[in-house]
């Protein structure tokens, strides 16, 4: 049995037809219930709903032998799994944002407000600037407005909250999406199976 | 004396089996200090699975480090003989940072190293060791290898040097071939050079069959020989359980010719891993070649009973 993590949400709804056009079904997940997972035993697929920042945990541990996760999270936690596929949905970016107007001053620290310490870390530290790194888990964007930081870095989708609140992106850091990511024992134990999956599947991203 | 072995751990248990195992082979037990001077970690920090050291100062001032790593002490310690290859095992426990939790831990690690060794029949040996400790822990194993040579070829043949050369790397190490791709077009590397970085990097297969692979991939003549002569080393027992995988690399400042990692059916990431490591021993000084695998023990706490044996 391949046990397959889908994040909860619309991604995972949107991944999860990926994997039904490609041959990957179980129509027991698209049934109204409260169940936690769904099997296709004639496929030989287990599927699961996590919280999307929790399927690579369950990948690298094992627990899922493959799963969908964003970049975002892939490069903010680093977990030792493969990446094998970029799905081409979910796309949005990680962005430094702040006031329209904001000008960076050299002499000072940088103060950073993110939930991507990692990502906002090496960002700058690869342009060689000093920065304070506030780390909060939600409403980013309120930092800069109440001075709490000068710039955010954090996901942008339409970039609507920020004109809202007259902040604008700075720099894009990196462009996101969702990945297929395979458990390394699991990819050698189930290698065929995932390869076939993943050819499947690279059909349905590039469709 | 007589000890109830229902008593022990699955750690204690497969240790001692290792340690037999070594010890039938004529490998000498090698015992170290918990210390060791911290200056010999930040020279070769990027040796170690993880860079922060557990340090202290000395009752003498001389900082010293609760061992991260024991590869780097018996290196160190070893005398290079002209006659013969000196081989050691050992059954320390190591204090380094967990991947997962991000806290230091004390963990459990066997293996054994093989320095000043000639030839590919002693790679070879040790090789079938690190099977034969795999096949100990679990009758379900697989020993992925790659051929680091072959890789440097390719990626020379590309021309991939520095930040981009570190860079489709890491890519490989992740069988991430969509970012392999945009590495090496942002890096102006050919489309037919870039093309055969990326099917090596996905490349998986028999050792019998690796020679074809290769050469179906368009790798430099002597890669399908060195694959050939590989297969023709495995002791016949390796059939079913070696698998070549070109996304295996360790960090090749160090490792040279082979990298590998061993993994058993239950067990959610590699319970062993080796190479060859004459650059380290060039790195420290000293001449000839090294190979050495290490067990991971505590990852075999929660491997069901009665799948060792």
């Amino acid at each position: 049995m391949l046990n397959i993590a889908l994040p909860k949400g619309r991604l995972g709804e949107k991944v999860y037809g990926m994997f039904e056009r490609a041959g990957f079904e179980c129509p027991s997940i698209r049934e109204e219930n409260r169940k936690l997972f769904f099997e296709n035993e004639a496929l030989g697929i287990r599927y699961f709903w996590v919280k999307p920042s929790d399927v690579a945990i369950y990948v690298a541990r094992g627990a899922a032998d493959i799963g969908v996760a964003g970049k975002d999270i892939l490069l903010e936690y680093r977990p030792d799994v493969y990446e094998l596929l970029d799905l081409h949905v979910g796309k949005c970016r990680m962005c430094v944002a702040g006031p329209k107007d904001f000008r960076d001053d050299p002499a000072r620290t940088l103060r950073v407000a993110t939930k991507f310490s990692h990502i906002a870390t090496d960002y700058y530290t690869s342009i060689g600037r000093d920065i304070d790194v506030i780390g909060l888990n939600g409403s980013i964007e309120l930092a800069p407005i109440l001075g709490l930081s000068d710039v955010t870095v954090d996901i942008v989708e339409t970039g609507t909250t920020l004109r809202e609140n007259n902040l604008a992106v700075l720099e894009t850091i990196v462009p996101i999406s969702a990945r297929l990511i395979a458990n390394k024992a699991s990819f050698v134990f189930y290698k065929a199976r995932i390869e076939e999956l993943t050819r499947a599947l690279a059909k349905e991203a590039t469709a | 004396m007589t000890i109830d072995t229902a008593v022990l751990t699955n750690e204690e248990k497969i240790s001692f089996a290792l340690r037999s195992l070594y010890h039938r082979r004529g490998y000498a037990p090698y015992r170290m200090s918990r210390f060791e001077e911290y200056e010999l970690y930040m020279k070769n920090k990027d040796f170690l699975r993880s860079p922060q050291v557990i340090s202290f100062t000395d009752t003498n001032g001389k900082l010293m480090a609760l061992k991260p790593d024991v590869t780097l002490s018996i290196v160190r310690a070893w005398r290079p003989a002209a006659d013969e290859a000196q081989k050691f095992y050992y059954d320390e426990n190591v204090y380094r940072v967990s991947e997962s939790s991000g806290a230091f831990r004390e963990i459990r690690q066997t293996g054994v190293e093989c320095l000043g060794v000639r030839d590919d029949p002693g790679t070879a040996e040790v090789l079938g060791l690190a099977l034969d400790s795999l096949k100990l822990i679990s009758p379900d194993y697989q020993l992925c290898v790659s051929l680091l040579g072959v890789v440097e070829d390719v990626l020379d043949l590309a021309q991939l040097h520095g930040d981009a050369r570190r860079d489709a790397l890491r890519c490989m190490g992740e069988k991430n071939v969509h970012e392999l791709r945009a590495v090496l077009d942002l890096a102006g590397v050919k489309q037919p050079d870039a093309e055969r970085i990326a099917r090596l990097t996905l490349c998986t297969a028999a050792p019998s069959e690796a020679s074809d692979a290769l050469g179906a991939i368009g790798c430099p003549e002597a890669a399908p020989e060195e694959a050939k002569r590989f297969a023709a080393a495995l002791p016949p027992e390796a059939q079913g359980h070696v698998s070549l995988d070109f996304s295996i690399l360790g960090d090749m400042r160090y490792y040279n010719s082979l990298a590998f990692q061993g993994y058993v059916r239950g067990v959610p990431s590699s319970v062993l891993s080796g190479g060859v490591y004459d650059r380290l021993l060039r790195r420290m000084g000293k001449p000839g070649r090294a190979i050495g695998f290490a067990c991971y023990l505590d990852k075999l706490e929660r491997l069901e009973v009665g799948a060792h044996a």
